[in-house]
């Protein structure tokens, strides 16, 4: 005999709520985060999901390491210009709904690395929904965060958020602008044969959901 | 404690004395200054004759745009057999920063030379890939060059 059946037998078989209430409830009670460890921040995300600060407390301590199965990209350390178009990728890859949170000084304006090898900001990359302030935050701050993005998410509409079809991340980078995957004589192939089909589109252009967001 | 490696020296004054530029001493390292259109020949009578059959490490250095040589480039070679390590280096110009290719002598020296040319823009004739290895492949400019401004050219410097 606990809470729920007492809660259970007050309540009518039937409630009526908003959509969006619901959908949003759901969203933010279960939040994947992506496996993104950039720099010492990682040390303190994965601290964030140990024992004794234990995001899953707020549910979102499922951390994946595809970006296919995430909705939270935790960017968590600095973004050399090298890494900056392979963030973007799997910020791509990741299915709608998807967040950002920029996770520490670095990742937010670059932090004391103020040269040309660091992205000054990962906002010039993907659009960041919560900025952690610390050089690192502490996994408080972390869980905070993520407060604040549930209750970012449940302030949303599910009509903003319509799930994206494939092809908008497929075009999104072209496989062959990528500094990663340059080389084998295949991906040559691959990478001329794509030029000639598509044109390139660089990493900085919002995608179509960022472009209705800032709209 | 360094007259092992004299005797290397001396060996390849022996067999060709325009090898040695100057022979630098200190804390018990022993470098070699060799002409750039030696090093080549220098590194073969080293490895093959005299066992240094290990390059420990290839690198650059910039002494700054005022000065004439401006850039070096260091061989780190060791010896398993005899235990001993020798340092070789060569000077460049600015105007014409290019050297033979070691990687024939010590396949080693391939990610060392793609990554001096990376960082200081030493051109390694007769490596057979010389691309950028650090820096992303459209990065404009070499890093480590004294000259090189901070925050780095158009585009990647979003002022």
């Amino acid at each position: 005999m606990g809470l729920e059946n007492q809660v259970f037998e007050s309540l009518p078989d039937v409630v009526t709520v908003k959509l969006d209430a619901v959908v949003n409830w759901a969203r933010k009670s279960s939040l994947w985060p992506a496996t993104f460890g950039l720099a010492c921040c990682a040390i303190e995300m994965m601290n964030t999901v140990s024992a004794r600060n234990d995001l899953s407390r707020f549910g979102a301590e499922t951390f994946r390491a595809s970006p296919r199965q995430a909705d939270v990209m935790i960017v968590s350390g600095r973004v050399s210009r090298k890494m900056a178009p392979v963030l973007r990728r799997i910020y791509d890859q990741m299915p709608e709904p998807k967040w950002v949170i920029s996770m520490g000084a670095c990742a937010t304006s670059g932090g004391v690395f103020d040269n040309y090898a660091i992205v000054q900001g990962v906002d010039k990359v993907v659009p960041v929904d919560v900025y952690v302030p610390g050089c690192p935050p502490r996994p408080e701050m972390l869980v905070h965060a993520i407060m604040m993005l549930q209750e970012k998410i449940m302030n949303e509409s599910v009509k903003d958020r319509p799930d994206t079809f494939e092809t908008e991340s497929r075009v999104s980078i072209v496989p062959g602008t990528l500094p990663v995957t340059e080389g084998t004589a295949l991906e040559r192939e691959t990478e001329i044969e794509v030029a000639q089909n598509q044109t390139a589109r660089p990493y900085t252009v919002p995608s179509r959901h960022e472009r209705r967001r800032s709209s | 404690m360094t007259e092992k490696l004299h005797g290397f020296v001396e060996k390849l004054k022996e067999r060709d004395a325009s090898w040695v530029e100057n022979v630098v001493e200190a804390l018990g390292e022993v470098t070699v200054h060799v002409p750039r259109v030696g090093i080549l020949e220098a590194c073969y009578f080293l490895r093959d004759e005299h066992d240094f059959d290990l390059l420990a490490d290839l690198c650059g250095g910039d002494r700054g745009p005022e000065e004439d040589p401006r850039f070096e480039v260091n061989y780190h070679l060791f010896s398993t057999v005899h235990y001993q390590r020798l340092r070789l280096k060569v000077l460049l110009s600015e105007d014409d920063p290019k050297v033979d290719s070691v990687t024939d002598v010590w396949r080693t020296a391939d990610w060392h030379e793609r990554e001096t040319y990376d960082l200081l823009g030493v051109k390694f004739e007769g490596h057979e890939d010389l691309r950028r290895i650090l820096l992303p492949s459209d990065f404009d400019g070499h890093a480590l060059r004294k000259d090189y401004p901070l925050r780095g050219y158009e585009p990647y410097s979003m002022n």
